[in-house]
């Protein structure tokens, strides 16, 4: 077997220069003569501006909207029918339509002198009443954000039909509101962006922190007016990126704007506080659910609507729909049932614009579904997993088209769930519990189970109405002379560990080692395109076409091989680092040695194509492959104080065919420690006028080490059958259960006291609040 | 996020660091281990135009122990009590809290002095240095003057000192062998400022007892029908007490803050019981 190929627990080539503190991020880039840039940001939600007045003398180092000639709006098109687009301005023009929206930028020699020219900018604002949640956006008489509409709505979609027999069959009915919290993202390295002019290559060199330089160059393009030719983006080391780097930023296109009108270097980076105002841009999710089920708790069907308040204007390239319309598809879930309807509304506010985050909708319907499937256990008096397993797709159901017409294409939902239950000690669990603890806490299980369509097609993408659609990731790939390989990927890594996996596809292929290949990415002007790293699509997507690059240059290396070995390229084998033929064998630097440094020992005239090739990949469906799991975790909640330990944790995990168990169990450990920040502590408040009440990390609370349990993981694997190797992608998988388990988990322990909690994050205040509002908070000695 | 412009004077004793505070007026602030300064400075919210320096000061990072008391420099550091690099006048009780103050890099700057002087309600040692009943010293141009820890906070980030005034040491009357304390706080999560503190110290010996409860609005409060049933009948005897006592003293607070204010301070009486 060889060492470092598919499935092997190689350690992270990255880890080296990144513990070290060695690697390149944007901030760490100097330009002789770069100047920072700040911005000017709005700091009411919703207003008129009336003047923006800048000083006498500083014209030219503070710039508004009128200022960036040629610049055009972000405009995020979609195919949704009822979709309607916004005008987002780099710089606000005539409105401000969230706290935190650039509205003029200084240039100054450092960040602080840019700063201090900030202050001199008169903005005059006219206030306009703020439209602060999705509510108030969809009443009757709301102020208007985009006042040619005529009304605030992005989207409103209507999925499925009405579930009239459900209805009319139903033995048990429940109905729920449930409610998820606005969230930041909080990537430990935030946006930043180095923009310079490159006279030797004629090119303007965009160097940004972002998940997706292919597709920001071609965003830079429209909005800058000028051609895709005349731009190099620039994706240098990426220090999370979760979304947020997903995206085309006004900030991106004002920096960039400066450096090809002046043809200086300019350089902004985001800081900390920008971030929680401006970024506060995700899950805030609400839900009306009812489902029908018969006396066993077997679902029939379901009626929803979801509401999504999806902020100010739309993301390029994601849109302002694609959220909600992910929400009213994906609700169903791991669930077999056949009626189903759902009203999808996205209504603009005075916030953020909403931009999907690692999991899109699924944490929010994950944390829907679950808890209505814990309800519905509650209602007819079984156990949640009992329920769970037995509405679960079976296995042997597989390939199974959902409600929704997703195609789930293999695995085993109730067998994870049963491992899960197994792991996590259950019966343990249920039996500790008839017991009171000495210290008065109250313990509970709970369990989530959920899909993750991975690796979207271009036709699901298509579904969602994006107007930019992903499809082929394509990767070159060269022998060098001396029998190391360089891998050139479009895709961009952002922590997720591509460098090791993309080399172990190739190392499976070639039987080299991963030390003798390079995996470079994330540069326009050396890497063939991919639309990047999001939606659990690299390893898919960029594997495939490293896998396929592989098998090419693998055939010429044959085909060169035989020549010197005396036989036929089929009689080439590559094994062990060497290339075998039926009677010797040569190494790779043998084979580079001939082609690039001797090609005289080459026979006259010969046609090879060379030891460099490039090829596309696109899976054999368009359907996304599914990847899975069950998360089962154990609290204790203090009915004194609200508060929530986690005392145990197991996920159960499918991702197809695995390349590195390490790396998929670092990602699975990632998302879920994020995933206990969205059901436990993470939520941006906003007073009555929209201002955000937590700019600091004071007030928005991400978990820390102490708040992240010990997380067990037991692997499966149940290869796709529609992608190279079988691989599935799984980055985001981990984030998707915390809310729905821990939730639920509470919900077991509060059993007891009347109280059941349906709104995240379930902070201390939240579930006090409950228990005191049942008169329970009180009753035991603490 | 960066600061305005200003100028940086370290000083070398307290008499320096006074004598720069008059000589620049309101235009000067000290700063020890910045760990409020420093994000109020990039938030622009601070915006002194001189900064003075005292985290150098010899004579504000010492220790100074008498039969009675220990006398702490205002510049000690958290992580000094934590590490037991200063001497415990509290049976334990400095060190333990001192290790949950925020996290540890901000242990490693952050410091005693500048911690009371910053006068957060839900700052540690704005609890614990009441409870304690220390005594602040604060220098100024004419010598140094007294002020009682329970008299120095006038209001949340207002203190009795001066614009000239630092807080120069903080003596800690030692506690006797029969002494005992709680300590709780209610926090979302590790390191986080404390939404709810319970604060008790009984001294039979020096005829010493406080309860306090603190993370107000305003500076910890005490709760003396509580201290006094604590005196005379144990902590079962200040428990039975306590809710009526917070309900009183805190009549204008949510109930969901209350109820934490009170099992902060009856968990901190619960460990009076458990000898130290």
């Amino acid at each position: 077997m060889n060492k470092t190929g598919i499935g092997a627990r190689v350690r992270r080539l990255e880890d080296d220069r990144l513990v070290h503190g060695r690697s390149r991020y944007v901030g760490d880039i100097k330009m002789p003569g770069m100047c920072d840039v700040a911005f000017l940001r709005s700091p009411l939600a919703h207003a008129r501006i009336k003047a923006v007045n800048k000083p006498d003398g500083l014209e030219s180092r503070i710039l508004c909207a009128a200022d960036l000639d040629g610049v055009r709006p972000i405009v995020a098109e979609s195919t949704l029918p009822s979709y309607r687009t916004s005008e987002h301005w780099p710089l606000a023009r005539d409105k401000v339509r969230f706290v935190g929206e650039p509205v003029a930028m200084a240039i100054g020699r450092n960040r602080a002198e840019a700063e201090d020219l900030l202050e001199e900018i008169d903005l005059q604002l006219e206030a306009l009443p703020p439209v602060i949640n999705g509510a108030v956006s969809m009443a009757e008489d709301a102020p208007r954000l985009h006042e040619e509409w005529d009304d605030n709505m992005f989207l409103k979609l209507a999925v499925g039909q009405d579930p009239a027999g459900a209805r009319e069959n139903a033995e048990v009915v429940v109905t729920r509101q449930f409610r998820t919290a606005r969230q930041v993202m909080n990537p430990m390295e935030g946006k930043g962006v180095v923009a310079w002019w490159d006279y030797r290559d004629g090119q303007l060199v965009v160097t940004t922190s972002t998940q997706v330089p292919h597709v920001i160059r071609n965003g830079l393009s429209r909005c800058l007016g000028i051609d895709e030719s005349l731009i190099r983006v620039i994706a240098p080391e990426v220090g999370g990126g979760f979304g947020y780097k997903c995206i085309l930023q006004p900030e991106e296109i004002a920096v960039a704007w400066l450096a090809w009108t002046r043809r200086k270097p300019f350089r902004w980076l985001e800081d900390r506080r920008e971030h929680l105002t401006a970024g506060a841009n995700t899950r805030e999710h609400q839900y009306s659910v009812t489902a029908y089920a018969d006396r066993r708790g077997r679902l029939l069907g379901m009626d929803a609507e979801v509401t999504v308040d999806v902020g100010a204007y739309s993301v390029w390239p994601f849109t302002a729909g694609l959220e909600a319309a992910q929400a009213g598809g994906n609700l169903p879930g791991p669930y077999d049932f056949r009626e189903y309807r759902c009203q999808v509304n996205a209504p603009a506010t005075n916030k953020p614009p909403f931009t999907p985050y690692r999991g899109v909708a699924r944490p929010g319907v994950c944390f829907a579904m679950e808890l209505t499937i814990d309800a519905i256990a509650r209602e007819v008096g079984r156990e949640p997993w009992e329920v769970r397993a037995e509405n679960l797709v079976p296995a042997d159901a597989m390939p199974y088209v959902n409600v929704t017409n997703k195609h789930y294409d293999t695995g085993d939902y109730p067998g994870s769930l049963m491992r899960a239950k197994d792991a996590i000690g259950f019966d343990q669990v249920r039996e500790r519990q008839k017991t009171p603890e000495a210290d008065g806490r109250l313990i509970g299980v709970g369990f989530a189970t959920y899909t993750e369509q991975s690796a979207h097609g271009s036709k699901v993408f298509a579904q969602w109405g994006l107007a930019l659609v992903p499809g082929y990731d394509e990767a070159r790939i060269k022998l060098t002379p001396d029998g190391g390989v360089e891998v050139r990927v479009g895709i961009q890594s952002i922590g997720q560990g591509l460098q090791t996996t993309l080399a172990q596809v190739a190392s499976e292929i070639l039987s080299i080692p991963v030390d003798r290949i390079r995996v470079l990415m994330g540069d326009t002007g050396t890497t063939p395109y991919s639309y990047g790293a999001f939606a659990s699509r690299g390893i898919v997507m960029a594997g495939g076409a490293v896998s396929r690059a592989a098998e090419a240059l693998a055939e010429r290396i044959r085909v060169m091989a035989a020549r010197a070995l005396d036989c036929t390229p089929e009689q080439v084998r590559l094994e062990d680092d060497r290339v075998h033929g039926p009677n010797g064998s040569l190494s790779f630097a043998e084979v580079g040695h001939i082609w690039y440094l001797r090609p005289d020992e080459l026979p006259e005239g010969d046609r090879h194509g060379g030891l460099e090739v490039t090829e596309a990949y696109r899976p054999k469906t368009d359907h996304g492959v599914f990847s899975y799991a069950s998360h089962a975790v154990v609290v204790a909640v203090d009915p004194q104080t609200g508060k929530v330990e986690l005392l145990d944790y197991v996920i159960v995990e499918d991702a197809g065919k695995v390349v590195n168990p390490m790396i998929v169990e670092g990602q699975t450990i990632g998302g879920a420690v994020q995933g206990i920040g969205t059901a436990l502590f993470e939520e941006v408040t906003y007073d009555d006028q929209g201002q955000p009440l937590s700019s600091t990390l004071a007030d928005y609370h991400l978990p820390g080490a102490a708040e992240a349990p010990h997380i067990r993981i037991q692997h499966t694997e149940s290869p796709s059958p529609h992608t190279a190797h079988g691989i599935k992608g799984v980055g985001e998988g981990g984030a998707i259960a915390p809310g729905g388990a821990i939730v639920n988990a509470i919900n077991d322990a509060l059993a007891g006291h009347g109280v059941e909690i349906n709104q995240i994050p379930a902070t201390p205040e939240r579930i006090l609040g409950a228990l005191l509002k049942a008169g329970a908070g009180k009753e035991n000695a603490s | 996020m960066k600061p305005v412009k200003f100028d940086y004077l370290p000083a070398r004793d307290g008499a320096e660091a006074v004598r720069l505070l008059t000589e620049h007026g309101d235009e000067a602030k000290c700063i020890a281990g910045g760990q409020s300064l420093g994000p109020m400075l990039n938030l622009r919210l601070a915006r002194p135009a001189v900064l003075v320096d005292l985290h150098r000061a010899e004579d504000l990072t010492g220790v100074e122990e008498s039969r009675d008391a220990i006398v702490y420099g205002g510049a000690v550091r958290h992580a000094d009590f934590e590490d037991g690099r200063v001497p415990d006048a509290a049976r334990g009780m400095l060190p333990l809290v001192a290790s949950r103050i925020a996290y540890r890099a901000v242990r490693n700057r952050g410091t005693l002095g500048g911690s009371l002087s910053h006068a957060d309600p839900a700052a540690d040692w704005v609890c614990v240095m009441t409870g304690l009943g220390a005594t602040y010293l604060l220098r100024g141009k004419k010598g140094v003057r007294e002020v009682a820890a329970e008299n120095f906070i006038q209001a949340a980030f207002m203190t009795e000192l001066a614009p000239n005034e630092i807080l120069a040491g903080v003596r800690v009357p030692k506690l006797s062998d029969s002494a005992r304390w709680g300590y709780y706080k209610f926090c979302k999560k590790v390191g986080e400022f404390s939404q709810a503190t319970g604060v008790v110290v009984v001294d039979p010996e020096r005829g010493y007892c406080r309860v306090l409860v603190g993370a107000l609005d305003s500076p910890p409060v005490p709760l003396e029908p509580v201290a006094e049933a604590l005196a005379a009948d144990g902590p079962d005897g200040a428990v039975a007490v306590l809710d009526a006592a917070v309900d009183t003293a805190l009549g204008d607070y949510p109930q969901v803050n209350r109820q934490l204010y009170k099992v902060a301070v009856r968990r901190a009486l619960a460990q009076i019981g458990a000898t130290r």
